[in-house]
Formats: structure tokens, sequence, C-alpha cells
């Protein structure tokens, strides 16, 4: 099937999960990254069960913080 | 070297004071000529923690910052962020929340308000260094 991550069409397996797409794309530190699906952000801890469908639209965001 | 036109320093400046007492933050965009990050467009988000110690993006404002960029053929360059009452140097939490070594990352001290002052740092692990910064 085919998903838009980050802007570019990916061929992916059927039924990716979002940590299975973590882990295909590489992303650094993923403890810090959040993702939406579709401009819906998804739960950190549906990452692992969370499957993908064909035509979704998926960024990879990283959490951004500090303080003085 | 950074490059900030002008104009978008003093959007910066003026959207940090509106914040007090706050900390304000937000995206920094542009493209590479080489050497040189040019930054073309600054966004100014939401502090969704709201402190004048802290500050994070708002995760809806960041994506939408993040689909203008890519619409705008712009590159993500770093981030930006003010210290209210500290100077412009990276805190600790800066640096152990700055995982991206090639962003750049702005800090803007409003400690003097009278004479605001921006940095510009390439952080890396918990070095920090200033980078080469120019605004006109």
């Amino acid at each position: 099937m085919k998903i838009t991550v980050a802007g570019v069409v990916k061929e992916v397996k059927d039924n990716i999960t979002i940590s299975e797409l973590i882990a295909q794309e590489n992303v650094e530190t993923p403890e810090y990254v959040t993702v939406s699906v579709n401009d819906e952000f998804a739960k950190s801890a549906d990452f692992e069960t969370q499957q993908l469908k064909d035509g979704d639209n998926v960024e990879f965001l990283y959490f951004m913080g500090g303080g003085q | 070297m950074v490059k900030l036109s002008q104009t978008d320093y003093e959007k910066m400046v003026a959207h940090a004071e509106s914040e007090l007492p706050d900390e304000a933050c937000g995206l920094i965009a542009g493209r590479i000529d080489g050497d040189d990050k040019i930054i073309e467009k600054v966004y100014l988000l939401t502090n969704i923690d709201h402190s004048n110690e802290h500050f994070s993006l708002d995760p809806k404002e960041q994506l939408a910052a993040v689909k203008d960029m890519r619409a705008n053929g712009l590159k993500p360059l770093g981030n930006w962020h003010s210290h209210p009452e500290s100077p412009s140097r990276p805190s600790e939490e800066d640096k152990r929340l700055a995982y991206d070594s090639s962003a750049s990352y702005l800090i803007l001290s409003l400690m003097d308000r009278e004479n605001p002052v921006l940095n510009s740092f390439h952080i890396e692990g918990d070095v920090s260094e200033k980078e080469e910064f120019y605004v006109g």
C-alpha cells in the first residue's frame, strides 16, 4: 500500500504499525517524536498496535522545548 | 553564518515581549547557502507550558508550520525561544532537549528589556557553541 510520510509518497507493507514505520524510516530519538496520522495525533501508547491504511498521511514531529 | 532579517528580528522581539512574563517560542525556516543558513520565515508558536521558565511548542501549530514550510519550499532550520529573565545562552534543559545537532537554536534574552540580546547556538550533547549570527 502507499502512504505519505513527511510529504513523500512511499510504498509500505499492508497494515504497517506506527512503530514499524518509525523503525523503517530510521527515525532518530523516537522517544521525542510525536506522530500525526491524517492530522490526528497518535498516542505513543498505541504506536505498537495502531495500523496505517492505504492513503494515510503521516508526519513525524520532534518535541521541541527547553527552559531558562 | 546564520542570517536573520531586521523585520523578522523585530517580529520575534515583539512577540516575546507580548508573551511576558512567559517564555515565547517558535520555529525558523529558510534555505542553506553554502555555510550560511538564511532564515526566511520566523514562526511564532504558542508555548503550551505558559511558563516563564520552560517552553514546549504547541504540536498542532508545529504541524501547521512544517506543512507551511514544505508548501513554500523552506527548509526547517531550527527553533527559537526567549529567556525573560536570564542571558542569551542555552540552559542545561535547553541542551538536554536539543537533540538535533543540525539545527540552530536561537535564544532571545529580554533580561535587559531595553536591549534584547539574540544569539544562535549549535548544540551537540551537552556542548553548545555560539554561531556566527547576523541581523540586518
